[in-house]
């Protein structure tokens, strides 16, 4: 038989982006130690529908660590204790019997909250559209072996082309900042031939969006590499540093 | 001007006059060992003061070296509001600090303040009554007899303050929050400029702690070395 826990959850529960949120707390009985995390959760929801009481909002969509969607902060921890994993790749197997577990949403001035754990993320979809492109004038497409890529660049830019933009990063860093996500949506083209044409005036326009959308500034604390899903690395920011200056300097 | 409106341009000016401090740093711990090898009042040390004095390359080094600790700390105050901003109304009920993020890297303004506050002191202790006096009086302001023909002897002011245990127990927790401030400052410094890859922020990384405790060893030897050696 399943092994199972019993759980009290302190939830952030917040009703709109302007209104003042507050921890509400909640007994689940009973839950499988094989669940997931985002299971456990949709258990609590069930409980509250059954109760006539608002489910908790929170975001989630494939549920096999890829797609970047979910992204609760757990007991201290972007994505949960443990590491390079997302909340959906978290069981409760994790927890021990009558422990309290906190959930928060991301806290950041860029990602304000929707609702209860859901944030709004699109401040990354706007980095992303001031430059995280290869502009391509249409046409047939070159064969991929004509344009000879060292293979640790090429290991290099797909490491950090691994990030899935779900924003740990920021809800990680102390200051808010969001240089991991910009630095390795910088490092994925400048490495590559494709993405060299463009890389100065990439790194500027996504780093002026960047602060503009009112994120920190880094402070080389490493808290964002410790937190992400992926692992990406913070000597990607060191790229898109150089990448940075030496374009401002050419200027 | 990118360097006061851009993110990274902020933190690099951090990163150079911080750099510019270590060295600084380096150059101050060289010059007082003169002072372990010839303490007597006319020796090597006070050569080195005396050379120094309120001559006109002393004073654009010391002007220099006042730009470098302001740009440091007023951006250093700026930055921290910039991202607490950042942070958003509401911070984290519970916070972790994950595994790698050094502590230091999470307090350098604490840090700062701290080396802030022993650097008006040493200033107030050594500063105020060497370089200051000469100035002013260079400038024909009336200065005390006894202040002025101290003022060229380091050697003097050093056993001052140094005999007494108060000063050199509060150097010496001066000297331990330069060496939290710089085990992260240095190799932050480095990663700001962009300087590192896979490897070399660890070797970075490494150099720093070696270089900082260096650093710090040496200034906290010669606080007690002169605390027993002085009486």
């Amino acid at each position: 038989m399943d092994k199972t826990i019993n759980i009290t959850l302190k939830v952030w529960r917040q009703r709109g982006p302007k209104e003042a949120g507050k921890f509400e707390t909640y007994k689940l009985n009973n839950i499988s130690t094989d669940s997931s995390f985002l299971e456990m959760l949709d258990i609590l929801n069930e409980q509250l529908v059954n109760e006539d009481k608002e489910p908790v909002v929170f975001d989630n969509d494939c549920r096999e660590g890829i797609c970047g969607m979910c992204s609760l902060y757990i007991n201290g921890h972007p994505h949960g204790p443990d590491s390079e994993i997302t909340t959906c790749q978290l069981h409760m197997r994790r927890f021990k019997d009558g422990d309290t577990i906190t959930i928060e949403p991301w806290r950041s001035a860029g990602f304000p909250v929707i609702r209860d754990l859901m944030v709004d993320r699109t401040a990354y979809d706007k980095i992303i559209q001031a430059g995280g492109f290869v502009s391509v004038n249409a046409g047939g497409a070159q064969d991929a072996n004509a344009i000879p890529i060292p293979k640790r660049d090429a290991d290099l830019a797909m490491d950090a082309a691994s990030c899935i933009g779900c924003g740990a990063c920021v809800a990680a860093c102390k200051n808010g900042s969001a240089m991991l996500f910009v630095s390795a949506k910088v490092s994925q083209l400048a490495l590559l031939p494709q993405g060299k044409v463009e890389a100065a005036r990439r790194a500027k326009s996504m780093l002026a969006k960047m602060d503009e959308l009112g994120f920190g500034n880094c402070t080389n604390t490493g808290a964002c590499e410790a937190e992400c899903p992926k692992g990406v690395s913070i000597t990607n920011i060191a790229r898109l540093n150089r990448e940075f200056i030496w374009a401002k300097l050419k200027d | 001007m990118w360097l006061k409106d851009s993110s990274i341009g902020r933190k690099l000016l951090m990163s150079i006059s911080g750099l510019f401090l270590v060295l600084f740093l380096t150059f101050h711990l060289v010059m007082n060992f003169a002072m372990v090898f010839s303490p007597e009042k006319g020796g090597a040390y006070d050569a080195i003061c005396g050379f120094l004095g309120a001559n006109w390359y002393a004073v654009a080094g010391t002007l220099v070296l006042a730009v470098g600790f302001l740009v440091h700390i007023l951006y250093a105050f700026i930055l921290t509001l910039q991202n607490r901003k950042a942070r958003g109304n509401n911070r984290y009920a519970v916070t972790a600090r994950p595994k790698g993020v050094e502590w230091a890297s999470q307090n350098m303004l604490v840090l700062g303040i701290i080396v802030v506050l022993g650097l008006g002191l040493h200033g107030y202790q050594f500063w105020a009554k060497m370089q200051l006096p000469e100035l002013a009086h260079q400038f024909g302001m009336c200065i005390d007899e006894n202040v002025l023909s101290n003022a060229a002897y380091g050697s003097y002011h050093i056993a001052q303050v140094f005999t007494n245990p108060i000063f050199v127990v509060l150097y010496l927790v001066w000297f331990a929050a330069i060496w939290f401030h710089l085990t992260h400052g240095f190799w932050s410094a480095i990663q700001t400029i962009g300087w590192t890859n896979l490897v070399w922020l660890k070797r970075w990384k490494t150099i720093s702690n070696i270089y900082t405790t260096l650093v710090c060893l040496g200034f906290a030897f010669m606080a007690i070395w002169f605390y027993f050696t002085l009486q």
